[in-house]
C-alpha cells in the first residue's frame, strides 16, 4: 500500500482535458517493468489515489508514461503538476493485452477518445516485432478532431506501409476532411482476415458493445475480442471490493479481458 | 484458563455486556461474561434478557465479531511528507491476543477473511500483521438465535476446526461444566494445564443433543443448493425492485457483517499541507458513492446496490473465493433497521423462479 516516489520528468497537455506525464523514479535502481494494457495508482499528495493506464513503451518502460484526461479532484491534481513534482506511484497491476498469443495473426486495435492510451503499447509492441503479425490495423475514433490524441505518432503511423491506420470523428470541425460517424464504421472495411485475428478494444462501454458486434457480424470470434474495462478502484490489488464486475475483480482479474468472459454480465444494467 | 492465558501474556477479548447489547472487549476475569444474559433476536430486533441460571454463554452473536479487531474499520495506510512520500506508518502486529467465546460462525468468518485478505495475488499486510499472534478459544452453540441460520452454511453449531480449543458449555441440574476440546498444539498444553477429566458418553450424549436442539430451533434457514447459478439466473428478476423500495441504503448490514470486507480510502493534510496520511475505512457496497466513476455512480439505483450485496455474498463470492460470503450468523437480519431477511429474499427469489419455470413448462 506504500507508493513509490516518482519525479515528473515532463508534462504536456495533449488536448483541452488530456494530458500526459512522464515520471522518472526516485531510485532508479529499483527499475520498471511492465506490460501492454497493465496501470498504476497514481498517488497525488494529499489529493487522493486513481487508476490510470501505462501508455508508454513495455520495451522503454522509463520515463514512466501516463495520458489521461483531467475528469475529477485527483486528475486535476495530477494535471497540475510541474517539472520535479513528486507524485506516487504503485504497481503495475492488471492483465495485459494478448501480444504473445497474438503472434501470427491480424491485429486489429479499436480505440475511442482516450482508450488510445491504454492500447499504445500494445501498439508499440507490435509495430516493433512487426514481422511476428499479419495485418495490422489501427481504428481510432473521437469525438472532434481536436480531441485526437497522439496527433504527431497517428501521422506517423499512417504513413507506414505495413499497418492501415482509420480515423474517424463524430463531429467534423475546422479544416477536417476525413471520415465522420462512430468508429464501429470502419470495421467492416478494415483489411483483415475474421478467423485469423486477435482484435484489442478500448473506448467507452457503449462504444466497445457496438465495436464488438460488428467484429462479430464479420466473424471475429468473441474469444479473440479482448476490451479493457473501467470501474471505481481504492487499492488496485483485489482487496477494496469496489471493482466488481459480476464475479471478477477488474484490478486484478482484468482490466483486459477475452470478450466473451464477460458477456453475459455487460448484457445487464448497472452490474 | 483465563488466568493461564494471562499468565503467558495473552490479552483476552471476549464476549461483555455494554449499553444493552453483547460486544467484544477486553475480559480481565470471569465475571466479565455476560453470565445469567440471553438475547431475544428477529428482524431488526435485539433484546438482552435474563436467563433463569447461570450460564455464562447463554446467548447468539451481537453486533460486532472479530471483524472489528483484525479488519479495523479505521487504519492510517500511509503517512508521509509532501518532500519524500515515504511512510512513516508500519504494519505493526497487535498485542498476543486471545479470543474467548466467539462463536464457530465468527471462527468461520475469521477463516473466509483470510482467503480474501491473505490469499490473492497480494496480501493486504496490516490485516496480516493483525492476524498473527491469535489464541482461538471458541464457544458451540447449545442454542440458536431467532436470526441464525449456521446450519445451513455449514458454518456451526460446532466448530469443526481453525481453533486453538473449543468449549461446549454444559449445565445439569447441579453441576456446570465444559467440555473442551484441543485444536492445536498450543490448546492441547493450555488443556493440559486446567483441571479436567477425561471425556465420558454421557458428555458428549449431551452435547450432542444440545446441537441438534441448536439445529433444531434456528431461527431462520437458506436453501444453499444451486443457489449460485440461481442467482445469476434472476438479476432481472422484479424481487429485488421489491426489496430495494424497503431497503434505506444505510449499509449496518455491511458493517455488522463478520464478512464483508471492503474498504475505501480517505485523504487528509496538515492545515499547511506539509504532511499527509491515507486513511483507510470500512465503506459499503450500498453508498452510491461506492461505483462512482468520472460521469455517475455505475450502480444508481437501490435495486442495483442490494442485488450487488446479495449476489456476491451467497453468488459471485463462490467464483471468487470457493465458499459463500456468508457464515450465517443473521447479523444482516437482526441489524437492519427495516428488517430484511436474506434468507427470505434467497427463498422468495428462488420460488419466483420456480413458478416461472412451471409457468414456461405449461406453455
Amino acid at each position: 500500500m506504500t507508493p513509490r516516489p516518482f519525479r515528473v520528468k515532463r508534462t504536456y497537455a495533449e488536448t483541452d482535458d488530456t494530458f500526459t506525464l512522464e515520471l522518472e523514479p526516485e531510485r532508479p535502481e529499483e527499475g520498471f517493468a511492465f506490460a501492454a494494457g497493465q496501470f498504476n495508482m497514481l498517488y497525488a499528495y494529499g489529493v487522493g489515489e486513481v487508476p490510470i493506464s501505462i501508455s508508454g513503451d513495455p520495451l522503454k518502460p522509463l520515463p514512466l508514461i501516463h495520458t489521461t484526461r483531467s475528469v475529477g479532484l485527483v486528475t486535476e491534481a495530477l494535471r497540475r503538476l510541474k517539472k520535479g513534482d513528486l507524485i506516487g506511484v504503485r504497481g503495475p497491476f492488471g492483465t495485459s493485452w494478448p501480444v504473445i498469443p497474438a503472434r501470427g495473426s491480424d491485429v486489429v486495435i479499436v480505440a475511442g477518445g482516450i482508450g488510445l492510451a491504454p492500447l499504445r503499447p500494445a501498439l508499440y509492441h507490435v509495430l516493433r516485432n512487426r514481422e511476428d503479425y499479419g495485418q495490422i490495423a489501427l481504428l481510432y475514433g473521437t469525438r472532434t478532431p481536436s480531441d485526437m490524441l497522439f496527433t504527431k505518432e497517428l501521422e506517423q503511423w499512417r504513413g507506414r506501409f505495413d499497418m492501415d491506420v482509420g480515423i474517424t470523428v463524430d463531429r467534423a470541425t475546422g479544416s477536417w476532411r476525413g471520415n465522420v460517424g462512430v468508429v464501429t464504421r470502419l470495421i467492416s472495411r478494415a483489411p483483415f482476415d475474421p478467423h485469423n485475428t486477435v482484435a484489442m478494444v478500448c473506448g467507452p462501454e457503449i462504444m466497445m458493445r457496438y465495436t464488438v458486434m460488428e467484429l462479430t457480424k464479420r466473424g471475429v470470434p468473441e474469444s479473440r475480442v479482448f476490451v479493457s474495462m473501467e470501474r471505481n478502484m481504492k487499492c488496485g490489488i483485489g482487496l477494496c471490493g469496489h471493482c466488481q464486475f459480476g464475479p471478477s475483480f477488474i484490478c486484478k482479474d482484468g482490466p483486459v479481458y477475452p470478450h466473451d468472459v464477460l458477456t453475459p454480465w455487460l448484457r445487464r444494467w448497472e452490474i | 484458563m483465563l488466568e493461564a492465558l494471562q499468565h503467558n501474556g495473552w490479552t483476552i477479548i471476549g464476549p461483555k455486556v455494554q449499553d444493552g447489547v453483547i460486544v467484544l472487549d477486553e475480559i480481565q476475569s470471569v465475571d466479565d461474561f455476560p453470565i445469567g444474559y440471553s438475547d431475544r433476536q428477529g428482524p431488526a430486533r435485539y433484546r438482552l434478557t435474563r436467563r433463569a441460571n447461570k450460564a455464562v454463554f447463554g446467548y447468539n452473536v451481537g453486533p460486532q465479531s472479530p471483524k472489528a479487531v483484525l479488519h479495523a474499520a479505521r487504519k492510517v495506510i500511509w503517512r508521509g511528507k509532501k518532500n519524500d512520500l515515504k511512510s512513516q506508518e508500519t504494519a505493526e502486529p497487535l498485542p498476543h491476543i486471545a479470543f474467548v467465546g466467539i462463536r464457530p460462525c465468527e471462527l468461520k468468518a475469521i477463516l473466509i477473511q483470510d482467503d480474501v485478505l491473505l490469499r490473492g495475488p497480494y496480501g493486504d499486510a496490516f490485516y496480516a500483521a493483525r492476524r498473527k499472534n491469535l489464541f482461538f478459544i471458541v464457544v458451540n452453540c447449545g442454542q440458536a438465535g431467532g436470526t441464525c441460520f449456521c446450519a445451513s452454511t455449514n458454518s456451526g453449531p460446532k466448530a469443526d476446526s481453525g481453533f486453538d480449543l473449543s468449549a461446549t458449555e454444559l449445565m445439569g441440574n447441579d453441576d456446570h461444566r465444559f467440555l473442551m476440546q484441543a485444536g492445536s498444539r498450543r490448546g492441547e498444553e493450555l488443556l493440559a494445564s486446567l483441571p479436567a477429566r477425561p471425556v465420558t458418553e454421557e458428555d458428549l450424549k449431551e452435547s450432542g443433543a444440545l446441537f441438534a436442539h441448536a439445529v433444531e430451533t434456528m431461527g431462520r434457514t437458506l436453501d444453499t443448493h444451486g443457489l449460485k447459478e440461481l442467482l445469476y439466473q434472476q438479476l432481472e428478476n422484479p424481487r429485488w425492485q421489491e426489496v430495494a423500495e424497503r431497503c434505506l441504503g444505510c449499509g449496518n448490514c455491511t458493517s455488522v457483517c463478520p464478512t464483508c470486507f471492503c474498504s475505501t480510502v480517505e485523504d487528509w493534510t496538515s492545515l499547511d499541507g506539509s504532511e499527509a496520511r491515507r486513511e483507510r475505512r470500512w465503506d459499503s457496497c450500498f453508498s452510491v458513492d461506492f461505483s462512482y466513476i468520472h460521469g455517475g455512480s455505475i450502480r444508481q439505483t437501490g435495486m442495483s446496490r442490494y442485488r450487488q450485496w446479495m449476489t456476491h455474498k451467497l453468488a459471485a463470492w463462490q467464483d471468487q473465493f470457493g465458499t459463500l460470503g456468508c457464515v450465517g450468523c443473521g447479523r444482516c437480519i437482526t441489524w437492519c433497521p427495516v428488517g430484511i431477511d436474506i434468507t427470505e429474499e434467497a427463498a422468495a427469489i428462488r420460488s419466483s423462479a420456480q413458478q416461472k419455470e412451471a409457468l414456461d413448462g405449461n406453455d
